[in-house]
């Protein structure tokens, strides 16, 4: 294997990983101010849905329906992919919060919801079984050179590193490591973050410090909701491939929540865990098959690795993982 | 929300208005009217005491105070001034803090982070951590509260948890501090500690209201006392005028003199020895401390004290729900298993039944119809038992038919679920269950709290009958009177040890009093 080969990997692992991570934190939010969001694949397909539907919509031909916009309509979607996807985080919040509802069944609904939601309207408004058309290039995020990617070209293992790997990717994907330390800086530099672990830990000592457990579990739901609907668009937005297919997220929210686990709840760490997802997804889709020498492992078992991957950290094999100590458990003043 | 220009500087022009008032407060739980109209006053600069047995009251009252719960009616005044206690917030504006029972902290954070949540100067954290590692240090050394600013709470031992509450409001600048039920959890040296900083803080000028159930903290430490009971505050006094056993009537109170009708009892052998008996809490806090007696057929052997004393742990081990830290339980000449391995069903095979303290957490499930309620713990005997496993629901519900008959349980429909009985109905659904199973030895806990007078005298009948077909009782209330109507033999608890024991005859309501507030009155050899 050889140096750009295993650069052709990384680069396509940082671009599997970065939905996964964006879903990630969008959970990781959630669930260090103490609510349980099962949701999050939902709320990806949601965002994916709105963000290929109105993306389409606002770069259709006029005399196809749509608006005619030449560019700039990925900004349309991505507007429509965080409302509907911060819609949901609110239904999932009011059952949760409000209503002190099991936050696990309300996730399940939201994941069902989703799934039939996007089938129904997609299909009703697109002809295309649920799909949406094809966008053209003013309806998508595209790759964005950063500056010197030439002028590095010919610095021996930077320059290629520099221009494969960090330059040449698209908004979305920045966003998502800049996603990172923005949740880092916030969670433990800021009053706001501080309260929010709380809420997570013992709403009870943020009830008596004489703080609202309601608004802060709602912003965290809100926060929670963009994020989920950010991750949502990258899937139609920002892939080689644009355009909403149905199902298109493919159990990524669970995936990214196995993630959230295995980083036992940090930001840094969910990064970590999200490469290692979507390096392994790199790997599947590169080889067909990888031959050990002694055996040869088939394509089918390396597409599956992710999968099986996650539910070995579901089944908590990769050390004890402590999640916030509230979380699951609607606020009731104790009697 | 002003407070005096110079806290503990009384003014020499003006009198001082008190600290607090509280001014007719009421406040009902659904069905539970948890205080009644209650109107207490608190000196500036005093130690003010409130006791009361468990669930008389006093941390719901203290609860409106600090604004988590709001009171149906009645008003605040702080420092004389009218105040609104809308929520915690309003109440930390107010100048008061609150040491909860359980402690408001979250373990996961550090001593500073505990400390500034909820009090931050500005939206970032670091110049507010850097400030209350000043102030924590000056309040470190002016009032003997030191605890490493930097170690996390979920790790630090509870008096040390407890330090960081008081820091907690200190670092509000609390004028008024709350402490519910402190010493709980304390060792005695740590207990001590606390008084010592109480004490500080009193000199410093704060006023403090110290809740607890424990006699000898209110006459060490208040210049005040409120007695709480059922919701209702009986009396304020000066500590310094009042004695342990005074308050320990005024707590446990005279109700109606109960006369049970029963014959001298005819003892037998011991049926149950206890040996040295200790039970740890999951905090470490020794809940019994080595205790012995024994039970004999045929008598009624009554556990009086002040409810929180340790009768609890003792109904539970020997019920078979709590395992015990170490000694030994004899029955019938065969040892008992104390472990965690043993379970309640293991118990009544044994012969030992069981009426839990609180039906509604144990001895019942509320929304499961009679003949369900009846039959648990002894849903898997042979009679309730079909083959392959299943249950014999018909014998279960004539069972149930016959049970609500003879115990006169109404209305006597063994489909109705459990929730919809009165209390003493319930309370006679369990008995039933574990009367008519013949057992040698009956552990009975608080059996008439909430139960209306018809049904308690139907109870007391139904347990001296018990005894007098040769079965041993042992009767845990919190009821003096029942106590004393009903035993044959009665032990005093208080804080994990027996006091001591009298006969019925021999003692009056004084003498077990100043028992239950841990006086030792000369004894009679």
């Amino acid at each position: 294997m050889d140096f750009s080969t295993i650069l052709q990997i990384l680069d396509s692992a940082v671009r599997f990983s970065t939905p996964l991570l964006i879903a990630c934190l969008a959970g990781l939010w959630s669930e260090r101010a103490g609510i349980f969001d099962i949701g999050l694949e939902g709320k990806m397909l949601m965002g994916a849905f709105a963000a290929g539907a109105f993306s389409a919509l606002a770069t259709l031909p006029v005399y196809d329906g749509g608006w005619g916009w030449e560019t700039g309509g990925m900004w349309v979607g991505m507007v429509a992919a965080i409302v509907a996807s911060v819609l949901l985080a609110l239904i999932h919040g009011f059952a949760s919060i409000t209503l002190r509802g099991n936050q696990l069944i309300s996730g399940v609904a939201i994941n069902f919801f989703a799934a039939g939601i996007t089938v129904l309207i997609g299909a009703s408004w697109f002809r295309q079984g649920g799909d949406t058309p094809q966008l053209p290039t003013g309806g998508r995020f595209r790759p964005i050179e950063l500056p010197f990617s030439e002028t590095f070209a010919n610095v021996p293992i930077f320059g290629p590193i520099y221009q494969n790997l960090i330059s040449g990717h698209n908004l979305i994907i920045y966003f998502g490591f800049f996603a990172v330390l923005a949740t880092y800086w916030i969670l433990f530099r800021t009053r706001y973050g501080l309260r929010l672990r709380a809420v997570g830990e013992n709403p009870g000592a943020v009830d008596t410090a004489g703080i609202s457990v309601i608004k802060l579990r709602y912003s965290a739901i809100i926060i929670t909701g963009i994020l989920c609907g950010i991750a949502g668009a990258y899937l139609s937005l920002g892939t080689s491939a644009p355009g909403f297919g149905r199902d298109m997220t493919a159990g990524r929210g669970f995936i990214a929540l196995a993630a959230l686990i295995f980083a036992k709840w940090k930001p840094v760490p969910a990064m970590w865990a999200c490469l290692l997802f979507g390096l392994l997804e790199a790997i599947a889709t590169k080889y067909q098959s990888i031959d050990l020498g002694f055996m040869i492992l088939p394509g089918q078992f390396m597409q599956a690795l992710p999968y099986i991957m996650t539910v070995v950290i579901l089944a908590g094999f990769v050390g004890k993982a402590i999640p916030p100590k509230a979380g699951g458990e609607p606020y009731v003043k104790e009697r | 929300m002003t407070l005096t220009e110079n806290p503990g500087q009384p003014n020499a022009a003006a009198p001082t208005p008190p600290a607090i008032e509280l001014m007719g407060i009421s406040k009902a739980f659904g069905p539970v009217q948890a205080n009644k109209d209650i109107t207490m006053t608190v000196a500036k600069g005093a130690i003010h005491g409130i006791v009361g047995e468990n669930g008389a009251g006093k941390s719901t009252l203290m609860s409106i105070l600090y604004g988590f719960y709001k009171a149906d009616s009645g008003h605040v005044k702080i420092n004389g001034i009218d105040t609104e206690i809308t929520d915690s917030h309003a109440a930390i504006a107010a100048g008061i803090g609150m040491v909860h029972q359980h402690f408001m902290l979250v373990d996961t954070f550090t001593v500073l982070e505990n400390v500034i949540l909820g009090a931050e100067d500005g939206p970032m954290l670091k110049p507010s951590l850097a400030k209350a590692r000043q102030e924590l240090k000056r309040l470190a050394e002016e009032y003997e509260l030191d605890v490493d600013p930097d170690a996390i709470v979920g790790e630090i031992s509870v008096g040390f948890q407890q330090r960081v509450e008081i820091l907690k409001a200190l670092y509000r600048q609390a004028e008024i501090l709350i402490l519910d039920e402190p010493t709980g959890v304390l060792t005695p040296a740590e207990a001590d500690h606390l008084f010592r900083i109480l004490k500080n803080l009193k000199e410093q000028g704060k006023t403090i209201v110290l809740i607890t159930h424990k006699l000898r903290e209110i006459m060490d430490v208040t210049d005040t006392v409120s007695v709480m009971r059922r919701g209702e505050m009986t009396a304020t006094i000066e500590t310094a005028t009042t004695s342990p056993s005074k308050l320990a009537e005024a707590m446990v109170g005279r109700s109606v003199i109960m006369e049970v009708e029963k014959s001298p009892a005819t003892v037998g052998e011991t049926v149950m020895e206890i040996k040295n008996l200790v039970v740890k809490d999951g905090q470490g806090v020794e809940r019994l401390k080595n205790i012995s007696f024994s039970l004999k057929r045929g008598e009624v052997l009554g556990i009086a004290g002040v409810a929180g004393n340790g009768q609890t742990e003792l109904l539970e081990v020997l019920g078979g729900i709590r395992p015990a830290t170490s000694g030994e339980v004899i029955m019938k000449g065969e040892s008992i298993d104390l472990t965690t391995k043993a379970d309640a069903q293991e118990r009544r095979h044994r012969g030992i039944g069981h009426v839990p303290e609180d039906r509604h957490a144990r001895g019942l499930v509320m929304p499961f119809q009679t003949w369900e309620n009846t039959a648990f713990g002894y849903h898997n005997e042979p009679e309730f038992s079909k083959k392959f496993g299943m249950a014999n629901q018909k014998a279960m519900f004539e069972d149930a038919q016959g049970k609500m008959e003879r115990f006169d349980i109404r209305p006597p429909l063994p489909k109705l679920v459990a929730s919809s009985f009165s209390g003493g109905n319930q309370q006679k659904i369990v008995l039933a269950r574990e009367i008519e199973r013949n057992p040698d030895v009956l552990l009975i806990g608080q059996p008439t709290r909430g139960v209306d007078i018809g049904a308690i005298e139907f109870i007391h009948q139904q347990i001296v009958k018990l005894r007098d077909a040769g079965k041993a009782i042992l009767l845990i209330s919190v009821e003096l009177d029942e106590i004393q109507a009903l035993s044959d033999r009665i032990l005093v608890m208080f804080d994990g040890i027996i006091q001591g024991e009298r006969l019925p005859e021999n003692t009056d309501k004084n003498e077990l009093g100043l028992l239950m507030a841990g006086v030792d009155p000369e004894t009679d050899t």
